[in-house]
């Protein structure tokens, strides 16, 4: 039996200790001492507090030396898991700074608890080498993204949309320690390195491949891919502007990685193979059809939406389909892509919820046909607002389009003349070719419909236009000089030899 | 210097969008002096450069880890159209002066488009050629949805959505070219110059060809372009026709024709008739030249009629294109010139002069208003515009189809026949249009018009001298013009496809 060196353990995890205690401290500050204040000196003061907490951690971790694997293989700490924790504290502060002018509750340090939480949560999440710490982490993140969906009490919507986030997520949960027992039986460890050992070298046995099949689900839940994603529209709908905005970026960030690395490192032997002409089973002809449907139905259901959040939804969808190709080909060109394409989404995604907290705040909800004119009553988050969508759409020089072009040159590149993957990147391509469609039907309300004769030029809180124009001006230039992070990418993937 | 074509076009947008808006008036003022500035630099570059071979003009790494640069070269061809551009550039903004609904925007998006367009005809990295290439499509839609007329929102959502489409064909053939080839470089030179497998030619060369083949007009994918044209404010049509319609055909040459040469040789069976994609395409361009006269012959919008003669007119250009010989080709790089000032030209006309005033383009209601003599001017210029579109020598059209059938006589004879029926009927189309909106009911009493029709403007005097002088000079000095685009052709860039036949 290994004994737990416990002064590694804190050395290790001090970001994620730096988070938590600043959580506490929020927590502690509102009781004490803004307890009578506004709601908005509530928010201010607490977001203040969080941002200074979250800024200590990201400091922390670019200062502190890299390991590769720490307390027997349970926990990484390689240049590739520290970006990856700075990318979603970053996101978490842009998720806060959009939080501070929104008046959905009164719990204002427990919202702001419940987000660093979940970042704690992300945290460990990405660095999981074990599938026990995995499924910790992946609880404590989903338990605090349940309450965040339902933290407007007000709006039953809210209510709705947390328990059917609660009951879908509790079952694929089911289906995942479910999928995880059986690997432990199967190779005796729940560490991810030992479970590619056992793996190796053996034909797929037919416990292997329902513990696969039932870890997709799970994931699949989590990263909200077809035919999985059942929450979604509702989630995105329903739950107040930052929990949507947070479910929809910095969740979906650790989820994707975390599957890569599962996928990757636990499953290393049980690839399989998708080609018609030599199929064997294992988990990639099980993700090129998860990706294949999701590709599908995300776009086509996408068209017919009049809610603006909706659509976002099942263009999540969509785009969580474009990812999993890189699953598919699963080299360290596609795990780039797949990073750059995540990031890059996440800040589209981001930039729109925040367009949207500010209209919704006036208009009162999120209907496609109640933007009409938003072009004349607030241009400058229009501008915004088309640069998001068309980076979604993928339309050069925008990110989005980078971050297609890399995805579908990596997928290809690792295909040596396949014909299957060819067909994917061609579905793909027309698929976006449709998602053009519904995104400037968006846009069109907004530049193109007269606005309604009583309506007034929307007012925009200084520091939303702030964080937005930052998001979209993120956006233009990734796509213009992608090299600012990929490079960056590449570099760190190679360093941890992924 | 030619790079700041782009750059100032772009410059000039952002200038436009910035501009407070109690001087939304000086937005004209913005958008000429912008235009002018790059038509002189197109224009020196022009003058300068009489040799045709490339010209490097910028070279910056961009994305190093995946080979991506920013280089910008031109050659003869690029030169040519460049100054096109230039041309309609100008035109475009002489011909919208009496736009007032948001008028930032309007010449806001046209700078947009116009940078966009020179980016194109001077990239030599094919990444960056495709990011202007799609940069085109989003100004378009909203020039067309917010300015246009006639179902102007299910024009430009179709419009664009062909465009995509389009693009997004060429996307995959321009990925997979890249990987083939070993994920190393984006540039035109190095990628033209790639021994690719002549079975994957075989499928690159047609799916490429057609996605740039959309935006020209190529038969059958062709219907975009009439309900577009038409529902587009004028400057748009001008500009659609003028040039961008040129982007997809400069993409075949450029692009398609380049990489993948042996994708146009036989395929060694026949079906049909057809031999190899090059006779499949040659035929399409047949079928889109009859097409588009024969439906031009029979509209009763004036717009239309135009907007079917473009059709027919880039199947000239196609058709030289698969011709593979020196005159043919260098015919279809001169009809897209001609093309670009003609249908420029009298989409000014119908669109300016005729349908902002009268606010019909049905033919039978123009025809009692005696157009003739209320704007004598709007009729002089259409009958010259139309002589110039059927071909009359001294005019660009005349050169540029000469050259065409000739190069079509050399390679495809037994369509010949196919040709001279469609110039025939180009004939006609332009004269009912002419006689119609113009020239009838000289019996009847003239039938006044509801409210009087404003006199033609400077501008517009302006714009359709120069259209017409530009049309005169390519027409009776094409040397000018082959001097430099018969280097390019002979260039290394094209040298696979010189093996490939010609």
């Amino acid at each position: 039996m290994n004994v737990i060196n416990f002064g590694q353990l804190l050395g290790l995890a001090w970001p994620e200790i730096i988070v938590t205690v600043t959580a506490l401290l929020v927590v502690a500050a509102d009781l004490l001492f803004f307890r009578r204040s506004s709601i908005r000196a509530r928010f201010a003061g607490s977001v203040a507090i969080a941002l200074v907490g979250c800024a200590a951690a990201i400091f922390k971790l670019v200062t502190s030396p890299v390991q590769p694997t720490t307390l027997h293989g349970v926990f990484g700490a390689t240049p590739l898991i520290h970006l990856l924790q700075v990318a979603v504290l970053a996101l978490t502060i842009i998720t806060l700074l959009l939080a501070v002018n929104s008046t959905f509750t009164e719990h204002v340090s427990e919202f702001v608890l419940l987000i660093l939480l979940a970042t704690v949560g992300m945290m460990f999440l990405v660095g999981s080498q074990d599938l026990l710490v995995l499924f910790i982490s992946l609880e404590l993140l989903s338990l605090s993204l349940y309450i965040l969906a339902g933290l407007d009490k007000r709006s039953p919507r809210s209510s709705e949309a947390a328990l059917k986030y609660f009951l879908f997520g509790g079952m694929s949960a089911a289906f995942m320690l479910y999928g995880f027992s059986l690997l432990y039986g199967f190779s005796n460890s729940t560490n991810l390195a030992d479970l590619a050992t056992a793996i190796q070298g053996h034909p797929l046995s037919p416990i292997l491949i329902i513990a696969i099949v039932t870890t997709v689900v799970g994931f699949g839940f989590k990263i909200a891919a077809a035919p999985f994603h059942f929450w979604a529209p509702d989630v995105y709908q329903g739950a107040p502007i930052p929990s949507a905005a947070f479910i929809a970026s910095g969740s979906k960030v650790a989820s994707f990685f975390i599957f890569f690395q599962l996928m990757v490192l636990g499953f290393a032997g049980a690839e399989g193979s998708a080609t018609w002409s030599h199929f064997q089973s294992g988990w990639v002809p099980v993700l090129v059809v998860v990706a294949i449907v999701s590709m599908v139905l995300g776009n086509l259901v996408a068209i017919v939406q009049s809610s603006l959040r909706r659509l976002l939804a099942y263009s999540a969808v969509a785009h969580a389909g474009y990812m999993l190709l890189a699953f598919v080909t699963h080299t360290q060109q596609s795990l780039a892509a797949l990073l750059y394409y995540i990031a890059t989404y996440s800040l589209a995604t981001l930039g729109v919820f925040g367009v949207l907290a500010v209209t919704e705040s006036h208009i009162g909800n999120d209907r496609i046909e109640d933007l009409a004119g938003l072009s004349r009553r607030a241009p400058f988050l229009s501008i915004c607002l088309g640069v998001f969508l068309l980076s979604l759409a993928g339309i050069p020089p925008l990110s989005g389009f980078f971050a297609k072009f890399l995805l579908f040159t990596s997928v290809l590149a690792a295909s040596s003349g396949s014909k299957l993957l060819l067909w994917l990147v061609i579905l793909a391509i027309a698929m976006s070719a449709v998602s053009l469609f519904y995104y400037l039907r968006v846009l069109k309300k907004v530049y193109v419909s007269a606005p309604a004769s009583e309506a007034r030029p929307i007012p925009s809180p200084i520091l939303s236009r702030v964080v937005v124009g930052l998001l979209a001006l993120g956006v233009i230039l990734l796509g213009c000089v992608p090299d600012l992070i990929l490079t960056q990418i590449l570099r760190v993937i190679q360093a941890s030899g992924l | 210097m030619l790079a700041w074509t782009i750059y100032i076009s772009f410059l000039g947008a952002l200038a436009l969008f910035l501009l407070p808006a109690r001087r939304a008036a000086w937005a004209r003022i913005v958008a000429l002096l912008t235009t002018l500035v790059t038509f002189a630099i197109a224009l020196k570059a022009f003058i300068d450069h009489r040799t045709g071979e490339m010209l490097p003009v910028v070279h910056i790494p961009w994305v190093p880890s995946l080979g991506i640069t920013f280089t910008l070269k031109a050659d003869g061809i690029s030169l040519t159209l460049l100054l096109l551009t230039g041309v309609i550039g100008v035109c475009g903004v002489l011909f919208s002066w009496n736009i007032e609904e948001r008028i930032k925007e309007f010449f806001g998006f046209y700078l947009l488009l116009i940078g966009a367009v020179y980016g194109v005809f001077l990239s030599y990295d094919l990444f960056l050629l495709f990011v202007f290439y799609e940069i085109v499509v989003i100004p378009k839609y909203f020039l067309i949805a917010i300015w246009g007329s006639t179902r102007r929102e299910y024009a430009a959502m179709k419009l664009v959505l062909y465009s995509f489409i389009g693009s997004a064909m060429v996307l995959i053939g321009l990925i997979a070219a890249y990987v083939v080839a070993g994920s190393k470089s984006m540039s035109l030179g190095d990628l033209a110059g790639y021994p690719f497998p002549a079975h994957f030619q075989m499928w690159a060369f047609p799916l490429v060809f057609a996605g740039f083949g959309i935006l020209a007009g190529l038969w059958p994918f062709h219907t975009w372009a009439p309900t577009g044209h038409v529902a587009a404010p004028t400057a748009t049509s001008m500009l659609l026709a003028g040039v961008v319609m040129k982007l997809g055909a400069y993409g075949c040459l450029r692009v398609a024709m380049t990489l993948f040469p042996l994708g146009m040789s036989s395929w060694g069976f026949h079906v049909l008739g057809f031999g190899s994609w090059r006779d499949v395409f040659a035929v399409l361009g047949v079928v889109g030249i009859l097409y588009g006269a024969l439906v031009a012959l029979v509209q009763k919008d004036f717009k239309f009629v135009i907007g079917y003669s473009s059709i027919s007119h880039m199947g000239f250009i196609l058709l030289g294109l698969m011709t593979l010989n020196q005159i043919g080709i260098s015919g279809a790089v001169v009809q897209m010139v001609s093309h670009g000032l003609l249908a420029g030209l009298l989409f000014a006309v119908v669109g300016r002069m005729v349908y902002a005033r009268t606010h019909t383009r049905d033919l039978a209601a123009l025809s009692p208003m005696h157009l003739n003599k209320v704007i004598p001017f709007a009729a002089v210029t259409f009958v010259i515009a139309g002589m110039a579109s059927m071909g009359l020598p001294g005019f660009s059209g005349f050169v540029a189809e000469l050259m065409i059938v000739i190069g079509v006589w050399h390679s495809y004879p037994s369509l010949i026949v196919f040709v001279g029926i469609g110039l025939i009927a180009g004939v006609a189309y332009i004269w009912r249009a002419m006689q119609q909106a113009f020239f009838t009911g000289s019996n009847t009493e003239p039938l006044q018009p509801a409210h009087p029709l404003p006199p033609i403007t400077f501008p517009e005097r302006l714009g359709a001298a120069i259209l017409i002088a530009a049309s005169v000079v390519v027409g009776t000095f094409p040397q000018l013009f082959l001097n430099v685009i018969h280097p390019a052709l002979d260039s290394p860039l094209f040298q696979g496809l010189r093996k490939g036949g010609w």
